[in-house]
């Protein structure tokens, strides 16, 4: 038989007997909706499964039972006529499984009969009282008594199974009491009378059970011939009954043979046993170690071979223990391809379902706990999520909608998403819902956010589908889901943008599973760390370079250019900080600095350090759940037993990054902050400048982006000819000027100097001292005439000058600009460069100048323009990207639109030249891109672009 | 027969003991916390051991010993001394555990050693004085009048209870 159908049978079998306790429950106590709940959910699971199983008559049974219940849910009057007659529907269920269990198939028949009665009682339910009222009490009287007669036939019938003939007359009269109101008192009667024949009937069923099952089952088929209304209710209770212990004695009929098969392949072990099995096999292993420890004391030990050999088998044992609980999340997912396949030709949609991580390890028994919530979510998406393929056409989507669910671990905790490209959660209908079903009224609803809105689809009763189709669309799906997965500890959080689609993630606790963690020691205790949450580890010592340092008190650590906020586990434990004065707590945290070990540690996206004193080993443990008097530990997940036995506390990652916690928070939550203020100012071009002292005690600045090298070199390498001042370097003569003359080279020691070079050539500029390099938005405030002087600027709270490195490299090479222009035909060009910044219009100015090329300056856009509308006459636009008013993009379409310019070459510049950018530069009609501070290349592009130009020309 | 049942009533363990004598005895173990004498109702009573190692749990009250391997179950050790508010055992004293289960889990109460059992008429228990220090009164559940010596009865459920209750507060 299919796994899949065996899986069902057995969990529906095992859910309807729940429903028959429920069902009973609910009768005594109508106004209880929560056991309606259950038994609606229940019910409604079975249907469902029905479905996609290809079992029409279980399915549309249990749909017409869901549909009454959905109107007592609604609230309509709850009658015993109405729960009897579901129980009935219950009954005649069971029958189909049962023969479903036996033959693998649904059995002949109609239920016409019982659907339709609870199809009238759902009209009749909804319709209200007065419509009800003629026939109620009828209806009541004639079935109360066949309800009645229901208990003492149960009773029997347990015992008189494989008399099927009386029980069909059961069936029989039954109908009759259904179909007479007034003839109540007669089916009494005649029930009795039936009685007494099953009574003579289990005589001869005592014969028949020497028969063979064949025989037997023949038997039953030729009677289902005959009537085909014959699978009543009664008789096929008989069959679903069987596995219960209370029918021993007619278990000799047709059953064995057909549960054999079944039995053959797996049990059902509960996990209470394996919980059992593995606490035994953890006390085997421990004894084992210390027998074996024993053994190790005593040389030649006559034990040594024999315990050697039970090493094995016990070790063998724990991993075959171990192994029984735990399961690939895969399996859980098995069906659901066939489920998403048929659903796909179920609603014409076209459905791909993607899975990822199915070999993620869980317990069995969360696994088994969340199979239903899963298909259910699967389903979900596939009749709520996705569209059909016409409408998501028209969405620009492709036809083929996705669903994707993925498994992983993280910081302990399993997370399941499910994740669908469909249309997302309607807000507006789910606000409509609430407010329809006054679960919320209109001003709390207007005070929710989106994502409150969208967490309403967790509250019993709320189903969004418009139509309530076969698949789902009765508002029980979520709820289930979410109670189910709450039961185990879990959470269930969602995520949706309506047109996009919606992702469910689910996040179950590890306190079934099996982890791996890393044992670590803080003051003088052993800790479980979770290995999932672990990054690195780094030894922390005084002389290396990963030392702990401090920032008011605080210890951090630089690792790998970032500062990693750092945390004594003893601290967060509550050892008594050993401060003895406030002066030696610097003292103390470099005591831990030299001997600690750093387990850098990543909790969703908060990155720590945790300072312990000594890191063991991993080892694998099963996560034992503290006792409830520890559980407001929030800093430990669980606890266990390791291999030499001790009792050793986890510690949750999440707790801890809690308790480290809001401090990181607020730093992460700063870091970003200045991180997109970096990238604000880098709109507004905060640059990288290197500060340093040139005659004179103010400090002087200068571009890093043009500096190529900073070198030292020795005093007395310097040379001199020619009036200049020279140095060997890299195998060519240097030559080196002064920032000003004032300054006094040194005779000694070694002498700083910025190198610029450029292509072939550079040029040393002598500086007193390097002082930092800062980042900062230059704005030359003071422009200066004083030559070699761009102007002044503030700089880290100092005015500062910043100096004109165009104006030094003539000062070294009289030619350095000109030798570039060689094959240039036309000794002139005029060049328009539009740039905001002063200091780049200052630096690019006398650069482009000393290239030969004229150059007029524009501090914006607008200002560009005009000249060009005035005719001056341009031979190439350097133009900035990021401006204040017209932005680059719209200056040069502006231009590209006069005729005069069409062909003008006009290059941005700009500081971020991603490939999308120079893209969009390109559409706008620039000619070339180059980066902001790339001199040489700007210079090349003028050229190049020039000279085309002029080949055009 | 009304013995038997009124003992399955109790709990299913007294059954099968030697405490079937009457229904109006009780059977105690008894054990010593600082010299003085208390009784556990034995029903209670599963298991006596030695705690060797024993895993503090950090951030608790000092009431909570740690944590032990009790043969592959993890059992939590409340220190009675403590929580009777008594001062803290000398260094060298082997001190002895009392296992109990409550509520599905294991706890083990930290005593300084066992005694003998004692079967003890329900008829001579006595109420806690009035003026017993409060701490004690909550836990304890009547006083026997012992030879020389009284055992104050002690109330495992109460004694977690309360536990408990300071943890949820």
């Amino acid at each position: 038989m299919d796994d899949l159908l065996l899986e069902f049978l057995t969990e529906t079998n095992e859910s309807l007997d729940v429903v028959d306790v429920e069902l009973v429950k609910f009768e005594q106590d109508p106004n209880n909706a929560q056991i309606l709940d259950n038994i609606f959910r229940l019910v409604h699971t079975i249907k469902g499964t029905c479905g996609f199983l290809g079992l029409p008559r279980l399915e549309s049974l249990a749909h017409a039972g869901e549909t009454l219940m959905g109107k007592y849910r609604d609230g309509c009057p709850v009658t015993t006529e109405g729960v009897s007659l579901i129980l009935l529907s219950i009954d005649r269920l069971k029958a189909i499984l049962a023969d479903l269990e036996a033959n693998g198939t649904e059995p002949e028949g109609d239920d016409q009969d019982l659907i339709s009665e609870l199809e009238r009682m759902a009209l009749a339910a909804e319709s209200g009282e007065e419509a009800a009222s003629t026939e109620e009490p009828a209806a009541a009287e004639a079935s109360a008594p066949a309800a009645e007669e229901e208990a003492p036939i149960e009773v029997e019938e347990r015992e008189l199974k494989p008399g099927e003939v009386p029980l069909d007359e059961l069936d029989r009269i039954f109908n009759e009491t259904e179909s007479s109101f007034d003839a109540a008192a007669a089916a009494k009667e005649q029930l009795q009378e039936a009685l007494a024949e099953v009574k003579g009937a289990k005589a001869s069923a005592e014969e028949a059970k020497t028969e063979t099952s064949e025989d037997v089952k023949a038997e039953a088929k030729a009677e289902s011939a005959d009537d085909a209304k014959a699978k009543s209710e009664p008789e096929k209770k008989a069959p679903a009954k069987r596995p219960a212990p209370a029918a021993p004695a007619a278990e000799g009929g047709d059953k064995p043979a057909g549960e054999k098969s079944l039995a053959s392949q797996s049990i059902r072990v509960s996990v209470d046993t394996l919980e059992n099995l593995m606490t035994m096999v953890s006390e085997l292993v421990l004894t084992r170690n210390q027998l074996l420890e024993i053994v190790r004391r005593h040389e030649d030990s006559e034990f040594k071979v024999p315990l050697q050999r039970l090493s094995n088998v016990t070790a063998e044992l724990q991993e075959g223990v171990m192994k029984t609980r735990m399961q690939p999340i895969g399996n859980a997912w098995q069906k659901l391809p066939r489920i998403v396949r048929d659903l796909a030709g179920e609603l014409g949609k076209e459905i791909e379902l993607e899975m990822v991580g199915a070999e993620t390890e869980l317990d069995r028994q969360v696994l088994d706990l969340i199979k239903d919530p899963l298909t259910h979510m699967v389903r979900n998406s596939a009749d709520h999520g996705l569209e059909l393929p016409a409408d998501r056409a028209a969405l620009g989507k492709p036809e083929k909608g996705t669903i994707k669910l993925s498994a992983y671990h993280e910081g302990g905790h399993i997370i399941i998403e499910i994740a669908d490209d469909g249309k997302g959660l309607p807000t507006e209908r789910l606000k409509q819902k609430a407010l329809d079903n006054e679960l919320y009224t209109a001003a709390e609803i207007d005070r929710m956010s989106e994502t409150q809105i969208h967490k309403l689809i967790f509250h019993p009763g709320l189903s969004t589908a418009e139509q309530v189709t076969n698949v789902s669309g009765r508002g029980v799906g979520m709820d289930v889901v979410r109670t189910n997965i709450e039961a185990i500890g879990g959470t269930i959080d969602l995520k949706s943008q309506e047109g996009r689609g919606t992702v469910v993630m689910i996040k179950i606790p590890l306190t079934l599973a099996i982890v791996s963690t890393l044992i670590v020691e803080s003051a003088g205790e052993r800790f479980a760390i979770p290995q999932l949450a672990v990054v690195e580890l780094v030894r922390a010592q005084k002389d290396s370079e990963h030392k702990i340092e401090t920032i008011r008190n605080t210890p951090v650590l630089r690792l790998r250019n970032k500062l990693l906020p750092l945390s004594p586990l003893s601290q967060l434990l509550g050892a008594e900080p050993v401060i003895e004065g406030d002066g030696d707590n610097d003292s103390k945290i470099m005591e831990i600095g030299e001997e600690g070990f750093i387990v850098v540690m990543q909790v969703g996206n908060q990155t720590f350090g945790l300072v312990v004193d000594a890191v063991f080993h991993t080892e694998e443990i099963v996560v034992k759940p503290m006792s409830s008097m520890l559980r407001h530990l929030t800093m430990f997940s669980g606890n266990t037993i390791l291999g030499d036995g001790s009792v050793i506390m986890i510690l949750d990652p999440n707790g801890i990054a809690n308790a480290i916690g809001s401090a990181i928070d607020s730093e992460v939550a700063e870091q970003t902050d200045t991180d997109q203020k970096a990238e604000v100012s880098g709109e507004a071009e905060a640059v990288s400048l290197l500060v340093f002292r040139a005659g004179g005690e103010e400090p002087k600045a200068v571009m890093l982006s043009l500096v190529t090298r900073l070198e030292e070199i020795q005093s007395e390498a310097i040379e001199h000819a020619n009036g200049r001042d020279l140095v060997q370097y890299r195998g060519h003569l240097m030559p080196l000027v002064k920032v000003n003359e004032d300054m006094q080279l040194r005779d000694k020691g070694t002498q700083p100097m910025l190198v610029f070079a450029d292509e072939h050539r550079s040029m040393g500029l002598m500086v007193d001292e390097i002082v930092d390099i800062v980042e900062e938005v230059l704005d030359i405030e003071v422009t200066s005439e004083k030559p070699g002087l761009l102007g002044s600027a503030v700089i880290k709270g100092k005015a500062t000058e910043v100096i004109d490195v165009g104006y030094f490299m003539p000062l070294a090479f009289d030619d350095w600009f000109m030798m570039k222009d060689v094959g240039s035909k036309r000794e002139s060009f005029d060049v328009l460069l539009v740039d905001d910044s002063s200091f780049f219009r200052n630096m690019l100015g006398p650069v482009l100048r000393a290239a030969g090329y004229n150059v007029t300056a524009c501090e914006d856009a607008q200002q560009a323009l005009e000249m060009l509308e005035d005719g001056h006459q341009f031979d190439a636009i350097v133009s900035d990207i990021e401006m204040p008013g017209l932005s680059g993009y719209e200056f040069t379409s502006q231009v590209r639109k006069d005729s005069r310019y069409a062909n003008t070459p006009i290059i941005a510049m700009s500081a971020h030249a991603s490939p999308a950018a120079v893209e969009r530069g390109r559409e706008a009609g620039f000619s070339d891109y180059v980066a902001k501070f790339d001199r040489t290349g700007l210079i090349a592009a003028i050229k190049e672009q020039t000279s085309e130009v002029e080949l055009a020309a | 027969m009304s013995a038997i049942r009124d003992a399955n009533n109790d709990d299913s363990r007294i059954a099968s003991g030697l405490d079937v004598l009457s229904k109006d005895v009780t059977q105690y173990v008894t054990v010593y916390i600082a010299e003085q004498l208390f009784g556990l109702p034995i029903s209670r009573v599963h298991d006596v051991f030695t705690p060797d190692t024993m895993t503090p749990v950090p951030l608790t009250d000092n009431e909570i010993a740690g944590v032990l391997n009790l043969r592959g179950r993890i059992v939590t050790a409340i220190d009675m001394r403590w929580k009777l508010d008594l001062p803290p055992a000398g260094e060298g004293i082997n001190r002895m555990a009392v296992g109990i289960d409550y509520k599905g889990e294991s706890y083990g109460l930290i005593i300084d050693k066992v005694g003998e059992v004692l079967n003890l008429p329900m008829a001579e228990r006595e109420p806690n004085p009035v003026n017993l220090d409060p701490r004690w009164a909550v836990i304890s559940a009547g006083v026997h009048r012992l030879e020389g010596t009284l055992m104050v009865i002690l109330d495992v459920d109460r004694v977690l209870q309360s536990m408990s209750e300071s943890v949820a507060a």
